[in-house]
């Protein structure tokens, strides 16, 4: 009896061991990945690096005309998808009832979550860049990244509906408002920085992405940065790309692929904490 | 009828069109991908397109169209990936819900969403300059670009998924089914072993299905990280071109309106397919899981 339980007593031991050996692992690869960029990607920064466009066929120079091509596809991106994607979440949120229409809404959500991005890319070429004679552009590329943020936005946005209590909505509704009065007194401003952590997040991880803008409006080296919406741009993401795969000197600009890695590594998680930190100081203010 | 009612009834239509417009733009992807894919079949058997393992629509005289290889290629990179994300996924999202105590959980839970943070193209930067160069010293090759490391880098991006819903799925247990195990006298690892995993093993199917879906439709680290070599893979240290990276590569050079320009659409459409039937699979068991919630 008593070695039966130490028995269970050691196999309990092993066996949270390695549960907590599978969780130190996550913590190392992320740490390796880190480390290895940010030792390598930190000598390279300098506010050259930043404010100086590529040079002598993108060997040395800096980094200018992608982040400031990130920054404006960024813009279009939320311009698009955030107003689109709160409206859906107040019509699933606060209008819908269960029905067809509503299970159709939420299963189309769900599936473009999962659809690849590489998708929303021949998507965006055959829609934005063809059929709408758009070009490549930075519209085209920004209306692409738009469709691919979009369920996220619904999803985060829905969410920061849900939490905002029912007796708000019903005392507004009690004394003779209509829902939209209701909707946008009383339920809007105490949902709202759950939206904008929500949104914030959403545009962070469309700042990242490379596979949706390959075809509809990147371009490998410009010199000069975009000045119209039917320009077409450099973006961080794919600035890496190019210098770590297509580059005809890779070995020789690899100090300048890693100084790159780190500011859009820097870059996302900037977005990031300021999304956190926006959460909870807006939460501070509206909700005692 | 009032101002007001008007109002309210216009942006309740407004809000509709909003929501109709996630229907809309899933039907749309489609149509389009059908539309532009299909025309491919005018020129190439779909039995060709199929079974041939051999894509080479460049070929002078004879062109060829067959996705068997690109389809087996983004099929062992996700059989590659999954094989080290599930048990990893599910052993730490077991200790995170499980075993950790609230101030390593607080730690781990933003350590995940960071790891889920982390562009694609930045996984596959690390692939090129890191995991590379360590798989050709570790097994002797010339190039460590091959189907084992893109099967390890999806493995990292599939894992945040994997950690957090099954997590989820692994908290949703009802506190009574663990309850009545310690009572009985049964130790913390067998009910997590005996009761609470096969609880939450829907919710766990789930996540791993979610897992799939990552790495099928993940493009940049296995552009980056496979070397992209158009032929069927014989085992994880040779060089292989998924349908995702097949797209990526091709897509740029073709002329608009050819067959090769809906060749790319059809291997999409294929694509879309895919991610819809993983998709739909997952949302089969997250619901199975949601049903035991109380």
């Amino acid at each position: 009896m008593d070695s039966k339980v130490k028995k269970r007593q050691l196999q309990q031991y092993i066996g949270f061991g390695i549960l907590g050996a599978c969780a130190l692992f996550v913590v190392i690869i992320l740490f390796i990945i880190l480390y290895d960029i940010a030792v390598k990607g930190i000598s390279t920064i300098s506010w050259s690096f930043l404010s100086e466009p590529p040079r002598a066929g993108m060997t040395e120079g800096g980094i200018l005309p992608a982040i400031i091509g990130t920054f404006f596809v960024t813009i279009i991106t939320a311009v698009f998808s955030v107003p689109i994607g709160v409206g859906a979440a107040i019509y699933l949120s606060e209008y819908a009832q269960e029905g067809w229409l509503t299970r159709w809404i939420r299963a189309s959500i769900r599936n473009l979550a999962g659809v690849p991005s590489i998708v929303y890319g021949l998507f965006g070429v055959a829609l934005f860049v063809n059929t709408m004679s758009l070009g490549a552009s930075i519209l085209s590329a920004g209306l692409t990244l738009g469709l691919l943020t979009l369920p996220w936005i619904i999803t985060t946005a829905e969410e920061a509906f849900q939490t905002v209590p029912k007796a708000y909505r019903e005392g507004s509704l009690a004394l003779g408002a209509t829902p939209w009065q209701t909707i946008r007194r009383n339920v809007l401003p105490y949902a709202f920085p759950g939206i904008l952590t929500g949104a914030i997040l959403g545009i962070s991880r469309a700042a990242g992405e490379t596979a949706p803008i390959l075809f509809t409006g990147v371009a490998f080296f410009l010199p000069q940065l975009p000045g119209s919406l039917t320009d077409q741009f450099m973006a961080l993401p794919y600035h890496l790309y190019i210098m770590s795969t297509q580059h005809h000197a890779i070995e020789a600009v690899r100090p300048l692929a890693y100084g790159t890695a780190l500011v859009l590594i820097i870059l996302v998680f900037l977005l990031n904490l300021t999304a956190i930190i926006l959460r909870y100081r807006l939460r501070k203010k509206y909700v005692r | 009828m009032k101002l007001r009612h008007l109002t309210d009834t216009f942006f309740r239509y407004l809000f509709l069109v909003a929501g109709v417009s996630a229907i809309g733009i899933l039907f749309s992807i489609f149509i389009m991908l059908a539309i532009n894919g299909l025309q491919t079949f005018a020129d190439v058997s779909i039995a060709q397109f199929i079974l041939s393992a051999q894509w080479n629509p460049s070929a002078f005289g004879e062109p060829s169209y067959g996705i068997l290889a690109l389809v087996a290629s983004t099929f062992m990179v996700t059989v590659g990936a999954m094989i080290i994300a599930v048990p990893l996924g599910i052993g730490t999202a077991a200790y995170i819900s499980e075993i950790a105590p609230s101030y390593i959980r607080e730690t781990l839970k933003p350590v995940v969403e960071i790891l889920a943070g982390i562009p694609s193209v930045v996984v596959g930067f690390f692939g090129i300059v890191f995991l590379g160069p360590l798989i050709a010293d570790m097994f002797n090759l010339t190039s460590g670009l091959n189907a084992l490391n893109g099967s390890i880098l999806l493995a990292v991006m599939a894992l945040p998924t994997i950690v957090s819903v099954s997590e989820d799925a692994l908290r949703s247990v009802p506190k009574e089914f663990k309850e009545a195990s310690y009572a009985l006298g049964v130790n913390r690892w067998l009910t997590l072993i005996k009761i609470t995993l096969p609880a939450a093993s829907s919710g766990i199917v789930a996540a791993v299905m979610l897992g799939v879906g990552r790495a099928i439709g993940e493009t940049m680290t296995v552009l980056m990280a496979t070397g992209n070599a158009l032929q069927m893979p014989g085992s994880f240290f040779d060089s292989v071109r998924t349908m995702t990276a097949n797209i990526a590569i091709e897509l740029g050079e073709v002329p608009f309106g050819t067959t090769h320009y809906y060749g790319l659409f059809a291997v999409g459409l294929v694509l879309f397919l895919m991610s819809l039937a993983v998709n739909i699979t997952s949302e089969h068991f997250t619901k199975k899981y949601r049903w035991t919630r109380k």
